[in-house]
């Protein structure tokens, strides 16, 4: 017998909490997967952060810090200067990193910490039952927009990996998705390169994960993915914005 | 209007838009989202201003803004966030900016849980944020309260030209109760010669601010506002006794716990055992009153709080040592069972 | 003297939450203190859901229940589970049959094993299993009338709901019929 697919190590053995459909237990198993395959697991370092991903500590196999809301690049600096050479990242949410958070990822992204930074983003705060979050796409509705979000009021949508890739100290942003398999393939790819650059000490690094919520949407989870397809991705196109292998100008 | 079952957080919300709220700036939290997702839906349709703002620093500072500008602003969060306002919080006191601050408490510290509690007391009447201040906090018992109190807090507000705390708390806030709006209009607001509005060159510009790096100047604002505290003292303590005369053993609870102290008082009758309670509806300023007037026949006094021991502090002070105080609570998150009171009670009096 | 203290459980969807909220309203509506307390939180994710509801003669201090509720009304196996030692002895437990593989093995409690989504279907939708219950449960306690979570339905629902009126209220009154033919499984 052959094994096709088993469990990465780089998992605990707890069931994760997320609703049914949710993508943000795929995204932690090429979190998982990514640091077993560096051989990193056993040095690395994570910082929660508040959202549904707020037990992360309990599935992914590293030592972890939690955050308090929004703080987790700054947490994850505190960790990384005391350990420069052992692999740290953050796993965030959109309202996490994108609205309380934002002072705390530019100066993180500025210094060029040493990071690697999990960004996940599901155009809505899950975890509090559906609101708004920055990165909510005009017209969706949610709780604190109920006739949907509207430009005059909220503005557009951010778009965090654009802007972070203007910052200076960042090395290398890219922005995957993981709402079919090559997608996932195309991901797990860009989580390895983070966390190689971030080794190589090349600067701060993230990657943006387009990410459903079933639950906040008010969607099944077949429909969800195919929303983060047809209304996402022509938002936040799938693309690398700035990688140390290219010449950007400093 | 009909009597309406609601939530407290709901109740909440209406009765700020009753109030004549004209602005509203938060920011999402559990057990206090019910309050900023009503007001979302609905103080648009009233012709007034939500904003969801981008953190709980953010929203108290528009709180800053919207109030120096002469608008009557409101702000809800649970603990946390409130923790997070403090800056902003200490600023609105210092500038005497009027607002309404609605902390629905869940158990600490850190980001802790998300159930009930009352363990921001200190929070709250002890001032988180910098520098000799206070707040008046009001704390609701029901529903209906939840919604009185509202109403008052924006009076109060503009009346000392100072923030006011709702002290709810996740039972209260989530639960449903019946709840009637009176037909009375929202209360006009007062006159704001104060405001940044624009001088419109019939005046010298009017500037909001807490800079006093002059010691005799910084000392004489904070002596007047010394004056405006002791002012609140005088007149706006409110508190409820419930068969405190008869009793041999006070308890003293604000909030939902007040509700679960009657439970375990009506028990207690039942077994012949006479127990009043003093229930603070303004945590600042702490009703001293009723303790120093307690009846030869209480022999101690109980607090009870969805905290570690917080209120006690202001019980022990105004008690004075003429009786013993003792404490009972609950914490994280856990309602205390009117029967875990009611032992307690028990084993403090030798009864079995 | 009226003194009810119900809680309602089931997976979030079953209608726990509007059951407990129509039956606080009915109580409002004839004028008796009602209180209606949900769980609330991150734990509604595919988990149990539940919610306490009080009606009383007179002002309702906590509206929490602990261990003394007068019925349970267990939508689903995992809420049978977790609730059967809430009831006080002495109460009701109402078990929703159709979902349920297990009964009650306290013997100073009364249960009812209603197949409340079997009931529901015959009336054109499962999904008023809750009415089937809250019917059942009205029969036997008579805490409010059924005309007043008939107009309480109105008013929790609104004008968009009107039209599932007909059916929540055929399955209202099938309840309130059919617990008429149900032994009660361990009878005072
Ligand atoms: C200071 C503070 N404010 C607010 C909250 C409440 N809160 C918890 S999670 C969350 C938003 C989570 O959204 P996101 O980061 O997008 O994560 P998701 O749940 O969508 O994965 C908020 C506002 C908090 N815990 N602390
Ligand atoms: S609420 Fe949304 S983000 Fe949170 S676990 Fe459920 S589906 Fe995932
Ligand atoms: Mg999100």
């Amino acid at each position: 017998m052959t094994v096709v697919f088993s469990k990465t190590p780089g998992l605990t053995e707890n069931e994760t909490h997320y609703c049914p459909g949710c993508t943000h237990g795929t995204i932690h198993r090429l979190v998982a997967e990514v640091l077993v395959e560096l051989d990193l697991l056993e040095d690395t370092i994570g910082c929660g952060s508040v959202g549904c991903s707020v037990l992360s500590y309990n599935y992914l196999n590293v030592d972890m810090v939690e955050s308090a809301h929004g703080r987790a690049p700054a947490v994850a600096t505190g960790v990384k200067r005391v350990h420069p050479d052992k692999p740290v990242f953050t796993y965030q949410g959109d309202g996490d990193l994108a609205s309380i958070g934002t002072a705390e990822i530019v100066h993180a992204a500025h210094r060029g910490e040493k990071i690697t930074t999990i960004f996940v983003n599901n155009a809505i705060y899950g975890m509090t039952g559906g609101q708004m979050a920055p990165t909510t796409l005009i017209g969706q509705k949610v709780t604190t927009a109920p006739d949907g979000r509207d430009i005059a009021h909220s503005g557009m949508p951010l778009r965090m990996s654009e802007m972070l890739a203007q910052v200076p100290g960042s090395a290398y942003i890219e922005r995957v998705s993981v709402h079919n398999p090559k997608a996932v393939r195309r991901a797990k790819r860009a989580i390895k390169k983070a966390f190689t650059y971030q080794m190589e000490r090349k600067g701060f690094t993230m990657v943006e994960v387009l990410s459903t919520c079933p639950t906040g949407w008010g969607l099944s989870p077949i429909d969800s993915l195919k929303w983060l397809e047809e209304n996402m991705i022509p938002y936040y196109p799938l693309k690398v914005f700035r990688s140390p292998e290219e010449d950007y100008p400093q | 209007m009909a009597k309406m079952l609601m939530k407290g957080n709901e109740a909440l919300a209406l009765a700020a838009i009753r109030g004549g709220c004209t602005h509203y700036f938060g920011y999402p939290i559990t057990p206090q989202n019910e309050i900023t997702e009503y007001l979302a839906r609905e103080m648009p349709k009233a012709g007034r201003v939500f904003l969801q703002a981008e953190s709980e620093i953010a929203a108290i500072n528009m709180v800053v803004g919207a109030s120096a500008a002469g608008g009557r602003v409101m702000t809800s969060s649970s603990s946390p966030g409130i923790a997070l306002m403090q800056e902003g919080i200490s600023g609105l006191a210092a500038a005497e900016l009027p607002c309404v601050i609605v902390n629905v408490q869940r158990g600490g510290p850190g980001i802790g849980g998300i159930q009930p509690s009352q363990a921001d007391y200190y929070q709250m009447t002890r001032g988180g944020g910098n520098g000799d201040y206070s707040i008046l906090a009001l704390a609701p018992a029901t529903v209906q309260e939840s919604a009185e109190m509202i109403r008052d807090a924006f009076q109060l507000a503009d009346k000392y030209r100072s923030p006011v705390f709702i002290a709810s708390d996740g039972m209260l806030g989530q639960m449903m109760e019946p709840v009637e709006f009176g037909d009375t209009q929202p209360t006009l607001m007062a006159e704001k010669p104060w405001a940044v509005v624009g001088h419109g060159g019939k005046r010298k510009p009017n500037t909001v601010k807490t800079l006093a790096l002059d010691p005799l100047v910084l000392e004489e604002m904070n002596l007047a506002r010394q004056k405006k505290y002791a002012q609140m003292i005088a007149t706006e303590i409110r508190y409820e006794n419930f068969q405190v005369d008869t009793a041999e053993i006070v308890l003293c609870a604000y909030g939902s716990t007040s509700r679960i102290v009657k439970n375990a008082i009506d028990l207690l009758g039942q077994e012949k055992i006479a127990a009043g309670l003093i229930r603070p509806q303004t945590l600042w300023p702490f009703p001293d009153a009723p303790f120093q007037n307690l009846s030869k026949k209480c022999r101690r006094v109980l607090c009870v709080e969805m905290s570690c021991g917080q209120m006690i502090d202001d019980v022990r002070l105004a008690v004075n040592g003429r009786l013993p105080v003792d404490f009972f609570g609950r914490t994280g998150g856990i309602i205390p069972a009117p029967e875990e009171i009611v032992g307690q009670v028990k084993l403090l009096l030798g009864r079995k | 003297m009226c003194n009810e203290k119900i809680l309602c459980a089931g997976f979030g969807g079953q209608g726990v939450m509007s059951l407990g909220q129509l039956l606080a309203y009915a109580g409002m509506i004839e004028n008796k203190h009602v209180t209606w307390m949900p769980s609330y939180g991150p734990e509604m994710r595919g988990g149990t859901a539940y919610c306490s509801v009080m009606v009383s003669d007179t002002p309702v201090g906590s509206p929490i229940i602990n261990n003394d509720a007068t019925c349970v009304i267990a939508m689903n196996q995992p809420s049978l589970i977790k609730f059967e030692d809430t009831v006080a002895p002495g109460g009701i437990i109402l078990i929703n049959s159709s979902l349920t593989d297990s009964t009650v093995t306290r013997e100073d409690i009364t249960a009812y094993n209603i197949p409340a989504l079997d009931l529901a279907t015959e009336c054109g939708n499962g999904q008023a299993a809750n009415m089937i219950l809250l019917g059942a449960y009205l029969t036997i306690t008579k805490t409010v009338l059924m005309t007043s979570v008939i107009e309480a339905f109105k008013k929790v629902f609104g004008k968009k709901a009107e039209k599932l009126l007909p059916l929540n209220e055929k399955a209202l009154k099938k309840g309130g019929d059919i617990i008429l033919t149900i032994e009660s499984v361990l009878p005072h």
